[in-house]
C-alpha cells in the first residue's frame, strides 16, 4: 500500500479543510425562486469563485453567506450553510445575522466608502464591536490598511475623506474595512467590474495574498479573473449549480456541455 | 392604373422644415415678450424683498436718529409707550431666544429621532401612516396651537410647576416645538431617505445593527439635509408670533427663566401694529427697528445654515 502510494503520483492533492458547505440551498425573493438547491462546498483559506451569466443567482447565492437578504423583507432561506469548525448552519432562522456579519464580511460591486475619514472607514467594524482604545485602533488600521496593499498611498492622509482617493483605491479601502475586523470569510460581489484594467490587476493580485491568511469567496463576471484568481469555480444557470470543479479543470476540461458552452463563449 | 406605377416611398416635399416662414420679425417679437414677461415675474419677488428690506431700514434709520444704537443694545428696559420711555431691545431679545431655545430643544430631538424611525425602522405601511398624520400637525392653525398652550398645556404645567403664571415661556416653547417637528422630521427624513442603500449594507456588512448604522452612518451621511432642516425650524421658532403673543404674554421681560411671561419681539410688533400710533412718531418706529432685529437674527441663522450645508454636502 505504501509502495502504492509513493508511486502513483498526487494528481489531486489531499482535499484541503472546509469552511463553509451549503446544503441544498434554495433562496426565494418573494414568490420567485432564485436558487434551487445549490451544494457547494468551500475550502478553507482558498478562492472559490461563481461564474454564471447575469440573473443566474450567483449574487444571490453569495449574499446568503451574510444574510444580507434579511435587511430587506419577504426574503426566505431553505437549506443549510454550515460554517465550519462548529458546523453551525448560518442561514437558520434562529442565528443572529450580525453574528453571522461579524464573522463573514462583504465587499461590494461599486466601492462605497462611508462619507468619513480614510481612518475613520478601516476603524468603522471595530467601534460598532465597541473598541475605542486608540493604540489598539491605531495598529488594526494599519494592519488592515497593509493588507489591503493601500497603506503606503494614504499613510500621510489618514485623517482625508475617502472620497477623495480614486475608484480603485476606495474599492481596496473597502477591502480594508472588511479585514479590520479579522473575519473568516470575505465575500467579493464582482469588486472589479467599476474598475479599470490597472485597478483590476491590482485587487486581483491582492485577492492571491489575502487567501493566505482568509477564505474567499468570490463572484465574477469576467471569466478570465475567475481563471486567474480561484482555486475552485462553481458554473451556475439558472438559480442551480451546473457544475462545481478545481478552477483549472472548469476552463479546459468541463464535464457539462453547458459550462463548456459558456466558459467558451458560446452564450452568457 | 396610375397607382401601380407610384413609387413606393415618396419623397418628402421640398419646402418642409427648414422653410423659412414668413413674418419672422412678429415670431421674434413674441419671444421678446415672453422672455421679458418671465423676467418680470422672477423679478418681482426680489423687488418686494428688496422693498420690504429698504423700509426696514428706512424707518428704522429714522428710529436710531432718535435713540441711539447703543442704547437700543444695551438698555434693559423696553418701555416705548411709557412717558418713561425706553428703547432697550434686550427684554424682547430673551423672550424671543427663550421661547425659540424652549421650542428647539424640544423638537429638534424629537424631530431627528421621529426622522430616523420613520426612514430606517417603520415598516412601510407605518410610514404611510404616520407621515400624513405628522404633515397634518403643520396644517393646524397657529391661533389654535396659541389657544392649546394657553388653556391646555399651562394647567397641565401649573400641576408639575406649583406657581406657574398663567403666561409663560415654557408652555408656549413647548407648543411651538410641537408645531416645528414635522418641519423638522420631514426634511430629515427627506434626507436620510436619499442616503442610497449601497451606503447601508456597508454598515450592517461588518455587523452593525440598525442603532448603528443610522447613528453613526445615516445621521452623518444625511448631515447637510438635516442641518437645512434645523435652519429651518429655528427660523420658524423665531419668527412665530401667534403662539407665543397668546400663552407667552405681552410684557416685556428681561430673563432666561423660562418659567416666566415675557414678550418676543413678533408679540411685540402686533400688539403695537394692532394699536392705533400716529405715522412717523417714534412708537410707531420701534416695529421695524425690531422687524429689521429679527430680519438680522433670521439672516443671520440663514448665513451659518449655508456654510453648515456647504461643510456637511452630500457626497456619497
Amino acid at each position: 500500500m505504501v509502495e502504492l502510494a509513493e508511486m502513483t503520483p498526487t494528481v489531486t492533492a489531499a482535499p484541503p479543510a472546509l469552511k463553509a458547505e451549503s446544503k441544498n440551498v434554495s433562496f426565494f425573493y418573494g414568490a420567485f425562486q432564485a436558487l434551487k438547491k445549490v451544494n457547494v462546498n468551500i475550502a478553507d483559506k482558498k478562492v472559490t469563485a461563481l461564474i454564471g451569466p447575469s440573473g443566474c443567482g450567483k449574487t444571490t447565492f453569495l449574499r446568503c453567506f451574510n444574510r444580507m437578504h434579511d435587511l430587506y423583507p419577504g426574503n426566505r432561506y431553505q437549506g443549510e450553510i454550515l460554517l465550519h469548525p462548529e458546523g453551525v448552519n448560518i442561514i437558520g432562522p434562529e442565528v443572529d445575522p450580525i453574528e453571522v456579519r461579524m464573522r463573514i464580511n462583504m465587499v461590494f460591486q461599486k466601492a462605497n466608502p462611508f462619507p468619513k475619514s480614510i481612518y475613520e472607514n478601516v476603524a468603522y467594524g471595530l467601534r460598532i464591536r465597541e473598541t475605542n482604545s486608540r493604540s489598539v485602533l491605531d495598529g488594526k488600521v494599519e494592519q488592515a490598511l497593509r493588507h489591503a496593499a493601500l497603506w503606503d498611498e494614504v499613510k500621510d492622509r489618514l485623517q482625508n475623506l475617502a472620497f477623495a482617493l480614486s475608484g480603485g483605491q476606495q474599492q481596496r479601502l473597502c477591502i480594508a474595512r472588511a479585514l479590520a475586523t479579522d473575519p473568516e470569510i470575505v465575500l467579493f460581489d464582482e469588486p472589479t467590474s467599476a474598475l479599470d484594467p490597472i485597478a483590476t490587476a491590482r485587487i486581483e493580485e491582492l485577492i492571491g495574498e489575502l487567501k493566505k491568511s482568509v477564505t474567499i469567496l468570490i463572484v465574477t463576471h469576467n471569466m478570465q479573473q475567475a481563471a486567474r484568481v480561484s482555486d475552485y469555480t462553481g458554473f451556475m444557470y439558472l438559480g442551480e449549480l451546473v457544475e462545481f470543479d478545481v478552477t483549472g479543470k472548469i476552463f479546459t476540461n468541463p464535464s457539462n456541455k453547458l459550462t463548456e458552452d459558456y466558459v467558451t463563449g458560446r452564450f452568457g | 392604373m396610375t397607382t401601380a406605377t407610384a413609387p413606393l416611398i415618396r419623397r418628402p416635399p421640398t419646402a418642409t422644415r427648414f422653410a423659412r416662414r414668413p413674418a419672422g420679425r412678429i415670431k421674434r417679437l413674441r419671444e421678446r415678450l415672453i422672455e421679458t414677461l418671465l423676467f418680470l415675474a422672477a423679478a418681482s419677488s426680489i423687488a418686494i424683498t428688496a422693498g420690504i428690506v429698504g423700509i426696514l431700514f428706512f424707518e428704522s434709520l429714522a428710529f436710531f436718529k432718535q435713540v441711539s444704537l447703543v442704547d437700543f443694545l444695551t438698555d434693559r428696559q423696553w418701555t416705548p409707550l411709557f412717558d418713561d420711555a425706553h428703547y432697550g431691545i434686550l427684554p424682547l431679545l430673551s423672550g424671543t431666544l427663550v421661547t425659540a431655545g424652549v421650542a428647539l430643544a424640544f423638537a429638534l430631538p424629537v424631530g431627528t429621532v421621529t426622522a430616523i424611525y420613520l426612514s430606517e425602522y417603520a415598516p412601510h405601511k407605518v410610514r404611510e401612516v404616520v407621515k400624513p398624520f405628522l404633515e397634518l400637525l403643520s396644517a393646524v392653525p397657529t391661533v389654535v396651537f396659541g389657544y392649546f398652550a394657553l388653556l391646555f398645556v399651562t394647567p397641565l404645567l401649573q400641576r408639575i410647576i406649583p406657581g406657574l403664571p398663567g403666561f409663560n415661556m415654557l408652555s408656549a416653547g413647548l407648543v411651538m416645538g410641537v408645531m416645528i417637528i414635522p418641519y423638522v422630521s420631514s426634511i430629515s427624513e427627506d434626507a436620510m431617505k436619499a442616503v442610497p442603500m449601497h451606503i447601508r449594507e456597508a454598515s450592517y456588512a461588518v455587523g452593525a445593527t440598525r442603532f448603528q448604522t443610522s447613528v453613526r452612518v445615516i445621521v452623518p451621511s444625511a448631515m447637510s439635509g438635516i442641518s437645512s432642516a434645523y435652519v429651518l425650524g429655528f427660523s420658524r421658532a423665531i419668527g412665530e408670533t401667534m403662539v407665543v403673543a397668546i400663552a407667552a404674554g405681552m410684557q416685556p421681560n428681561f430673563t432666561w427663566n423660562p418659567t416666566e411671561p415675557a414678550a418676543t419681539i413678533t408679540a411685540y410688533i402686533v400688539q403695537v401694529a394692532l394699536g392705533d400710533l400716529p405715522h412717523g412718531t417714534i412708537g410707531y418706529q420701534t416695529i421695524f427697528a425690531a422687524g429689521l432685529t429679527l430680519m438680522l437674527m433670521t439672516l443671520a441663522f440663514n448665513i451659518a445654515g449655508y456654510f453648515l450645508r456647504k461643510r456637511y454636502r452630500e457626497i456619497y
